[in-house]
């Protein structure tokens, strides 16, 4: 067998855009002294190949001769004038390569097999610069630590990840005789993340079946009552304290979220909080179902491969749900520490912020638009507290016929894992996203990362749906947090389950069976096979090249046993699995701060303020990122997440029609104000609710068919102020749900986001509440975007105006947080909601904007310079509450359930009536001239602002 | 009528196969979707074929490069039968992976009297390094004979790639192409104007959006026709009311009209 290298790069003549991005990417750190940067792929093929094959592979597969070179060998340190800095980056051992395995099937397409591929990518960095900055520059640019190795200079091969082969080697441990600070400690050296009362209910557990336990029962155990499995604090009996209340729950989340969903008992919901996505009708023949999950840890270490794994996980959870459903679009919400945080101020051990936003996107980007899956929507938050621990919420919704909506997996069934192989990436990462990060996590917990390969998961999903379709298994989930521990065990849990371990196909040898049970290697699900219909299904999986293989059967002893080369390495009964972790009793306070509000001076010009607010990154154009998406494949948008004369304004929620011959479509949107979380949990969580709906109102969604789902991401839940958060937000989504008629279908939770610097000091994200709303659109003909459509049209605003500017974006660009936070009135939100929903469906509004971030000025804003037309309107006609006195807060305040709407003269009589009793501005009109004009109603223009400055202003700071 | 059967070819990373094929269905044709494992055991299939599409996507990842693995795997398995179906007088559409592949295969430019098995011309990296999704004019060329398009018909058409830039090997093979009439589109603005960016959008040599072969019945570009074949796709239907032409469908019908009035 012959070592082969081959290294392509451009040819002269042809621009070298990565040299380029990441020459770019080096001046943003401040280096002036590189002057270019060439970048080069570099192929590793091991293979019996002859010279002569080699020039083939070069020539026919590896480089694009058009306009690329491919050097057979090491290319020598190019001639030049300056200092070349070489610096090779490779995948670690272990670590998946996905080009990998295409270019061994390209390969072998030419008539020869070959023993192995490697790829990595070689940069010569030109110019005069230190060992020091060459180091920076790979740190920051170039490698990333956790998943990569660097080779500076020319000489060294990276190491062959295979580590010859595995001798079973049963590890038992002792744990029956260990006192409580043995257990707790043995946890620690084990990367359990079990706490003392939960390692004692296991040693009981031993005690009572009179044996040690083996390694791969620990691990089993860690895994299914992680936090990231379990939701132990959700579940947990809490008492609350507030304001000096007591308020006892003995579950929380059956008696809130869930709660209301219960209560609510709609007809349309198929099923919900049990299975891998809520599922909800849509019409006679499918249904929809939609799932929000977080990968925050592993996207805070490596921001492209734990956000690309993130999005690869969640749509492994529609796909995992009933008996599979078909991905539709995907929705991605990230929350990001400030893009433009001085580099010394970042803490030791974590990215930079702008970093880890780039990376995330990218991962999203390659990951979702490679399953051609359209990202329609999202939002992107910044704030100081989430540099360390970035939040990535990846959500996707999927369709399913009616029929095929339940499980019946049954004993005798078959164990069948199918898709990507298994290795060594992934280890713990259940456990370890159930922690705090500290500054060493990026050492520690690196082969908790992941890569992921997408087109492995695409393949998956086009056999899946195709064996689904001709009925050929009874259940299926996915792989995700836990791996086959947490997969297998949850399908086997009312039945029992015996798995070979020894069967499960490996990437590369050398793996032990505990390794194998809880890898979390992607790309990977589960289906049970009743026997005779198991030739069948291996068939169809290999007719499109993916892999499938027995691995075990389901029984009915209850019990799960798992057995390597036919020795049994583990063995537990479900019940104490699934049921046997301790219950907890926590306390949680909530004592409302005292804050104040600020002194703000009145003005008689508000212009700057407003572009301040179209300029704060929360705000501004998100643009950049969206185009990255592809947000039309399978040719379904109808309302696209980028609207309005030039197609770059803001739209509200998206709609997709996910049936070529049905105009019946489904709304997206989301909701979250972390700012409003400071100053009170409960109404930052209804806010974030009145939000997402009226996103969805706004495109036309029917607002009597909205389902909700709950994303909590919080900060260390053993402090009882923040758990006190948790719970007050909770109670708030309770009251939501239930005043809107809006059930919550499903959910998840993240918690202990909390980074603890070198000197000890503890940074906590803030109570993030992410809600996503998603709704029936009955005729897609009649949705409506939120750009202005003509002049002479009326404007008004549904809802009142009160003096709620406490966590505004007015305060905040002013250096400001106050205290009145927007309130949501219950009864009227609801009111409204349905009266716009019905004005919509009858035609009647012309477009529609939700007022939302930066107040009633930044919603006619965006609406003005999306329809590039002007507006006119008087503050003295919009109703406010008795406190709402000033122009500024009627400009800036952020009450919630307000609209914007633009009404056509002809519609007008007709709408005015429609909408009593409720209350309705009638402020101004649409405008020719291009310019934004509001006045105070003393005849003082408080703004007056052509619209190309204000959407400069708001389109230029995330223009990357 | 004539039946007009038509081949979206499907492989591992391909998605846009399911609204290829109904485009082609609304078009009036009977459009079948099919793994390219399945036609490489049972090439035959293609006789019966009249169009053949290869869709959008990321073929094996685009790993290596944009449609690469694909184009190897249709040189080495299907190319002799791909060429005898061009032969025919049959139709080959390419749409954004599938004109990668196509340019890959050295299907396209397909110039008059060269082989057509090796590459001449490229679609690479977008000067911008980055994924694209935004709608793009497109101007037909006057001296294109592309059976696909309406030659003075001015279409408006989403695509969403990070390599589409087409470039030639040399400056000779670009005048080639170009006095030769393969160039079918160009990326223009609203009034027909070349630009700069965004207009044309990643940076391609004379602004190709689009290549026809010698005998103009194959078709690659790379904006998505089969992504606007109703009105409430269209990025502005909410603005336009009922003034909206679904310019996607132009390609598909004039594909079906072609076989149905001359094979």
């Amino acid at each position: 067998m012959k070592h082969w290298r081959f290294e392509v790069y451009d040819r002269e003549g042809f621009t070298d855009v990565h040299g380029k991005a990441v020459l770019d990417d080096i001046r943003e750190l401040g280096i002036d002294e590189v002057t270019a940067v060439s970048s080069t792929r570099v192929f590793m093929i091991d293979g019996d190949i002859d010279e002569a094959f080699a020039q083939r592979i070069a020539q026919e597969l590896l480089s694009d001769t058009v306009c690329q070179e491919c050097f057979i060998g090491r290319m020598p340190v190019p001639e030049s004038q300056q200092k070349a800095t070489i610096i090779e980056v490779h995948l670690k051992s272990g670590v998946t390569d996905p080009v990998s395995g295409s270019v061994m099937t390209a390969i072998s397409d030419m008539g020869k097999d070959v023993e192995q591929v490697r790829t990595a990518r070689k940069f010569v960095i030109y110019g005069d610069i230190t060992e020091q900055q060459r180091d920076l520059i790979t740190r920051r640019v170039l490698a990333n630590d956790c998943i990569e190795d660097v080779i500076y200079g020319v000489d060294s091969e990276p190491p062959s990840p295979h580590l010859g082969d595995y001798k079973l080697e049963l590890k038992k441990l002792e744990l029956i005789n260990l006192s409580k600070d043995q257990l707790v400690e043995l946890s620690k050296s084990m990367d359990l993340f079990l706490d003392e009362k939960e390692m004692l209910a296991i040693q009981d557990y031993f005690k009572s079946i009179n044996r040690e336990p083996t390694d791969v029962e620990l691990e089993t155990l860690a895994q299914t009552w992680s936090e990231h499995c379990v939701h132990k604090t959700l579940k947990s009996s809490i008492d609350l304290d507030f304001n000096g209340e007591k308020i006892t729950f003995k579950n929380l989340l059956k008696e809130t979220v869930f709660g209301s969903t219960q209560e609510l008992n709609k007809d349309w919901c198929i099923s919900v909080f049990e299975d891998n996505a809520g599922v909800i009708e849509f019409d006679e023949s499918d249904a929809i179902c939609f799932k929000v999950e977080t990968h925050n840890h592993p996207s805070a270490l490596d921001p492209y491969g734990g956000a690309s794994t993130g999005i690869g996980g969640v749509v492994r959870d529609p796909m995992g749900t009933g008996l599979g459903a078909k991905p539709i679009a995907n929705s991605d919400v990230f929350c990001f520490g400030m893009p433009d945080m001085k580099l010394a101020d970042v803490p030791k051990g974590v990215l930079h912020p702008r970093r880890v936003m780039k990376g995330v996107v990218a991962g999203v980007r390659d990951y979702g638009n490679r399953m051609g899956i359209p990202t329609v929507n999202g939002a992107i938050y910044f704030d100081d507290r989430y540099t360390a621990n970035p939040l990535v919420f990846c959500g996707t919704v999927g369709m399913l016929p009616n029929d095929k909506c339940f499980k019946h997996g049954k004993p005798g069934d078959l164990v069948v894992v199918v898709g990507g192989r298994t290795g060594r990436d992934g280890i713990h990462g259940a456990t370890f996203s159930s922690g705090s990060m500290t500054h060493e996590h990026e050492d520690i917990f690196s082969h908790a990362v992941q890569i992921g390969n997408a087109i492995v998961e695409k393949k998956v999903l086009d056999t899946l749906i195709q064996a689904r379709d001709r009925d050929l298994f009874t259940s299926l989930t996915d792989c995700g947090a836990g791996g086959l521990s947490s997969a297998v065990g949850e399908m086997g849990e009312k039945l029992g389950v015996k798995v070979d371990l020894e069967k499960v196909p490996l990437k590369y040898s050398g793996l032990s069976y505990t390794e194998i049970w809880i890898s979390e290697a992607q790309e990977r699900m589960v289906i049970s096979v009743e026997p005779d219909k198991i030739d069948e299904v291996l068939a169809l999986f290999s007719s499109e090249d993916v892999e499938a293989v027995v691995i075990g059967e389901f029984t009915d002893d209850k019990k799960l046993t798992l057995s390597y080369d036919g020795t049994q390495v583990g063995q537990l009964d479900m019940e104490f699995l699934h049921d046997g972790i301790p219950k907890y009793s926590r306390q949680a306070k909530w004592h409302t701060p005292n804050l104040v509000e600020p002194d703000m001076q009145e003005k008689n010009d508000y212009v700057l303020d407003l572009k301040k607010i179209l300029s704060s990154y929360n705000v501004a154009s998100k643009e950049w990122v969206i185009r990255q998406y592809d947000h039309e494949v399978q040719g379904n948008s109808v309302i696209k997440p980028l609207c309005g004369v030039t197609n770059d304004a803001p739209s509200d929620a998206a709609v997709v029609m996910p049936k070529f011959d049905s105009d019946k479509g489904v709304a997206i949107s989301c909701g979250m104000n972390p700012l409003y979380g400071d100053i009170d949990p409960y109404w930052m969580a209804l806010s974030g609710i009145d939000e997402a709906i009226r996103n969805i109102v706004c495109v036309g969604g029917n607002s009597k068919r909205i389902a909700l789902l709950d994303n909590f991401c919080w900060g260390n839940c053993s402090k009882p102020e923040i758990l006190g958060a948790l719970v007050r937000a909770s109670q708030a989504c309770k009251d939501g749900a239930l005043a809107f008629s809006a059930p919550f279908i499903s959910g998840k939770d993240s918690l202990n986001n909390e980074f603890i610097m070198d000197d000890g000091t503890e940074v906590n994200i803030p109570s993030t509440l992410l809600i996503s709303a998603i709704s029936i659109v009955d005729d897609v003909n009649k949705c409506l975007t939120m750009d202005f459509k003509a002049a002479a049209n009326n404007i008004c605003v549904v809802g009142i105006t009160s003096n709620e500017l406490g966590g505004s974006h007015y305060y905040q660009v002013n250096g400001h947080k106050g205290a009145n936070v927007p309130k949501v009135d219950l009864e009227l939100a609801a009111k409204i909601a349905e009266k716009i929903s019905g004005a919509i469906e009858k035609g009647l509004v012309a477009s529609a904007h939700d007022c939302s971030e930066g107040g009633l000025a930044v919603a006619l804003a965006e609406m003005a310079f999306a329809g590039d037309l002007g507006v006119d309107v008087d503050l003295s006609k919009l109703i406010r509450s008795e406190k709402c006195t000033r122009a500024d807060i009627a400009l800036f305040s952020e009450s919630n359930s307000r609209y914007v709407l633009e009404i056509a003269p002809d519609k007008f009589a007709e709408f005015e009536d429609f909408m009593q009793p409720l209350p309705v501005s009638y402020i101004g009109k649409v405008t020719q001239d291009k310019k934004l004009v509001v006045d105070d109603g003393r005849g003082n223009k408080v703004l007056n602002s052509d619209l190309d400055s204000l959407k400069d202003a708001w389109q230029k700071p995330l223009a990357w | 009528m004539k039946q007009v059967n038509a081949l979206v070819l499907r492989a591992a990373g391909i998605n846009c196969d399911y609204e290829t094929q109904y485009a082609l269905e609304l078009a009036g044709a009977n459009a079948q979707r099919m793994h390219i494992n399945e036609l490489i055991k049972k090439p035959e299939i293609l006789e019966s074929m009249q169009i053949l599409v290869f869709p959008g996507g990321f073929s094996y990842g685009d790993d290596i490069a944009a449609g690469k693995i694909l184009a190897n795997q249709v040189q080495h398995h299907l190319g002799d039968i791909v060429r005898k179906f061009i032969d025919d007088g049959k139709l080959v559409l390419g749409i954004c992976n599938g004109f990668q592949v196509l340019v890959k295969t050295g299907i396209l430019p397909g110039l008059a009297g060269a082989d057509n098995k090796t590459q001449t011309v490229t679609i690479t990296n977008n000067d911008s390094a980055k994924f694209d999704d935004r709608w793009v004019y497109l101007q037909p060329s006057s001296s294109s004979k592309c059976v696909f398009i309406n030659k003075d018909q001015r279409i408006y058409l989403p695509m969403a790639h990070g390599e589409g830039k087409v470039v030639t090997k040399t400056p000779e093979i670009l005048e080639s192409i170009k006095s030769n009439g393969h160039i079918a589109l160009r990326y223009v603005d609203e009034n027909g104007n070349t630009g700069d960016f965004p207009i044309n959008p990643n940076g391609s040599m004379e602004s190709i959006a689009g290549l026809t072969d010698s005998t103009g019945r194959v078709l690659g570009l790379m904006p998505h026709p089969e992504r606007f074949v109703r009105k409430t796709q269209h990025p502005r239907w909410t603005r336009l009311g009922g003034e909206i032409s679904v310019d996607g469908m132009i390609i598909f019908n004039n594909a079906v009209k072609y076989v149905e009035e001359n094979l």
